[in-house]
């Protein structure tokens, strides 16, 4: 308790020789501009006015201390000094101009999120899955902690933003995405370095947790390199391009090591692979939109590591997506509705049974619609249908339905039935896959941006 | 297949592609002497309006009657974003599930968190419900930072104005004396209708009164309502059975007749609650823009404050 005394003796007491010190500097500038007598008095009110600010600034700030001391004392809400400290996000890096305004001490103000100072925003998000029903093909366990996905995010410095995804699955961890985001750049450009979902149609993009449904659509398993993705190491450059009245352009280039699953391999160094994304949209209303994009992508092959020069073999694959949002702003938590179609078509360059040089042509598309009932109630469908991409010749085809039930903005139930008229290689035949699908999502920490 | 070519095409194709965006586009930033602003509601709109008068162009992303804690961050934004000179958030997480992604993806470099051009209002504003023990979700969706309706508090209101004149003098030093006359015209104005509106809402000082979702507590500080009850069982969480009859049960004991409910909250619960107390619904606006009638900031205020002052004396 001694120490205690003389510490705050020694706060005020510095506190107090400081609050003589700042104003005088500025008194020292007023007077001589003053002339008048009238400025004068100005000058001299406007001092004891800050000298007054300051007072209570540091007699809160003490009475905080204290407080902070002797916790049984806590029991009256306390003020917290929003001005001196970082707002959130902002970090320290910027310097937040300093109030000019003296009365702005302690009432003003949020608590800023004293706790959290330079910690990046943290989130975590649980995502549980359980399977019934019969898929010989693609069989998925029973119960399974699908996956847990860390999300940090934060300011670097003032010209650049990070990103990082860890996803911990059954199997192990891996780093969906960790980006680096420069947004200073001159010409509007937009540079993200790092290992991100590349900008490949619509649901390529999307974190399993955002999707409408529990699973990928069939064409993404078959064309599109699985759960995954193309989710690679590289650089990403985009900007907005010059467009017709109501419309909004925006063009992406992306260069990528050339390893994506089983989609891409980099068989060598030089063997990079690369995406390219085109995006239009347009208002149609105040509650609607309507949003388009044509994507290429090109990379080596996956699986050919037996071939005798595997980097001359590629895969092409081009995406259009079509998205109609729908969602009236006077009621926008009740009411909305999504249809999204996504068309892909796959040239694959791989050794035939016969060990020669072919290229398949697959293609697959799925369709999907999900309107918002009410405040907690989601319903959707989906159908699906696509070649594969080492056998054209083979089409899968499914459909969907499911339902979300939304307990708040932070946790999901669903259920989704799926239909599946699959190809087994195993017994060389079409065979029907009946499944029920369950799923918990549950999100802690930082509040994210919601997907659009 | 060529082997060389093969080599060359990935890198050559964005390179090109860069270099195309480089050339199409003209660099943004013109000499255009107005002050291209972007303010996330309406209410920052008005005020930002109040005070660049003919030296400013303000356009708000969300609309007065669209609840601000769902905005969809629509790419017609980033257009707009990608422009701005200045933005006025309304900050403490109200914008966080639309607002980071568009700042980020507008490339501007000026109104970036922290840039220059990033306006944080309620830096300006007396802020409260700042929690102060724990805070979890249990209490659902909590504003950590304090509530952040503040802006519905006519002194917030000339507080913030106080700020951006500062910060517009600061970007135009030019023009400064002219911010500087037009804020004083409005707080002229805005002391004037407030004298107006105290007078009106006197004779209901200390009146209970039961709101949808927490967006009045600044509003009903300075106007002396006393907010005992929300329709909501946590903020952000949809009426249930259990808590309405609970709330009834409280209205009932409490004489509470008035139901505030913002325009964006479905009526069936509050009409049902109004129906077994003999309360009485009012839609209120929390922004500028709610109505075609309410076209700034002093509407505002003269619209809720009529519809409170019919339903006060209706209900009594």
């Amino acid at each position: 308790m001694k120490r205690f005394a003389v510490l705050s003796v020694l706060l005020l007491f510095s506190s107090v020789s400081h609050a003589q010190n700042a104003p005088s500097d500025s008194a020292k500038n007023a007077v001589p501009s003053a002339g008048t007598d009238d400025a004068r008095m100005k000058a001299l009110e406007e001092q004891v006015r800050s000298l007054a600010g300051e007072v209570a600034l540091l007699r809160s700030e003490l009475k905080e201390f204290r407080e902070s001391k002797s916790p049984e004392q806590l029991s009256s809400p306390q003020l917290l000094l929003a001005s001196t400290h970082p707002q959130p996000g902002t970090l320290a890096s910027v310097p937040a101009p300093a109030a000019p305004q003296t009365t702005q001490t302690q009432t003003f103000g949020g608590a800023s999120g004293n706790a959290k100072l330079l910690n990046p925003d943290i989130s975590l998000i649980g995502d549980f899955i359980g399977t019934a029903g019969r898929n010989n093909v693609s069989p998925s366990p029973s119960l399974q902690m699908h996956e847990t996905e860390v999300g940090m995010q934060a300011i670097i410095d003032p010209y650049a933003r990070a990103d990082a995804f860890l996803s911990f699955g059954e199997t192990g961890v891996n780093v969906e995405e960790a980006y680096i985001t420069f947004t200073s750049l001159p010409a509007g450009l937009l540079l993200k370095v790092g290992k991100m979902r590349a900008d490949f149609g619509k649901v390529n993009t999307i974190h399993n947790h955002a999707l409408s449904f529990i699973d990928r659509p069939l064409v993404t398993n078959n064309l599109v390199g699985g759960e995954d993705g193309i989710d690679d190491a590289g650089l990403s450059l985009s900007r907005f391009l010059p467009a017709p009245k109501n419309w909004f352009l925006e063009g992406t280039a992306q260069v990528f090591r050339g390893d994506s699953d089983d989609l891409f391999t980099a068989y060598r160094r030089q063997d990079l692979s690369v995406v390219g994304h085109l995006r239009a949209y347009r208002d149609l209303s105040e509650s609607t939109n309507l949003d388009l994009g044509l994507s290429y992508s090109r990379g080596n092959s996956a699986g050919l590591q037996t071939a005798s020069n595997p980097s001359a073999f590629f895969t092409n694959l081009y995406a259009a997506d079509t998205t109609l949002r729908w969602r009236p702003l006077r009621r926008a938590i009740y009411h909305s509705f999504l249809f999204r179609n996504e068309f892909f078509w796959s040239a694959r360059d791989q050794l035939s049974l016969a060990n020669a040089f072919q290229t398949q042509h697959a293609f697959g598309f799925y369709s999907s619609a999900e309107y918002r009932a009410n405040r907690r109630w989601t319903i959707g469908g989906r159908f699906d249908r696509s070649g594969r991409a080492t056998n054209a010749s083979l089409t899968d085809t499914g459909f969907s339905g499911i339902l979300t039930y939304w307990p708040s903005e932070f946790s999901q139930i669903r259920g989704q039935y799926r239909y599946g008229h699959l190809w087994d290689t195993s017994n060389d035949r079409f065979t029907n896959a009946n499944e029920f699908l369950f799923q918990f999502l549950f999100v802690m920490g930082a509040h994210g941006a919601h997907p659009f | 297949m060529p082997r060389l070519f093969t080599n060359t095409r990935p890198t050559a194709i964005v390179s090109s592609l860069a270099l195309v965006f480089a050339l199409l586009c003209p660099l943004t930033g013109s000499a255009d002497s107005k002050i291209r602003i972007m303010t996330a509601t309406t209410d920052l709109a008005s005020l930002a309006q109040e005070i660049g008068g003919d030296k400013v162009d303000v356009e708000s992303v969300a609309r007065g009657y669209q609840d601000p804690h769902f905005v969809d961050p629509k790419p017609s934004f980033l257009l707009k974003l990608s422009k701005a000179e200045l933005l006025i958030v309304v900050g403490l997480e109200l914008e966080i599930g639309w607002l980071p992604p568009l700042i980020t993806q507008s490339s501007n470099p000026r109104i970036q968190v922290g840039a220059p051009g990033y306006f944080d209002a309620s830096r300006f504003a007396k802020i409260l419900e700042l929690p102060t023990g724990q805070v979890t979700r249990a209490e659902g969706d909590v504003h950590p930072l304090g509530n952040p309706h503040y802006w519905l508090d006519p002194d917030n209101g000339l507080r913030i104005a106080k700020g951006i004149q500062n910060k517009l003098s600061e970007m135009r030093p030019n023009d400064a004396a002219y911010f500087a006359q037009r804020y004083d015209s409005f707080e002229q104005r805005l002391k004037q209708s407030e004298q107006q509106w105290q007078a009106q809402m006197k004779p209901y000082a200390g009146r209970k009164v039961v709101t949808y979702h927490r967006s009045w507590p600044n509003f009903a500080e300075h106007f002396g309502l006393n907010v005992v009850g929300y329709v909501e069982p946590r903020p952000g969480i949809p009426p249930s059975p259990q808590h309405t009859v609970e709330l009834i049960g409280q209205m009932k004991r409490d004489g509470v007749k008035i139901i505030m409910v913002e325009p964006y909250f479905d009526l069936k619960t509050p009409n049902s609650i109004a129906r077994d107390t003999g309360a009485q619904v009012v839609v209120l606006m929390p922004s500028v823009g709610g109505e075609k009638e309410i076209t700034d900031y002093f509407k505002l205020f003269d619209y809720d404050i009529a519809r409170l002052k019919k339903a006060f004396d209706e209900t009594h």
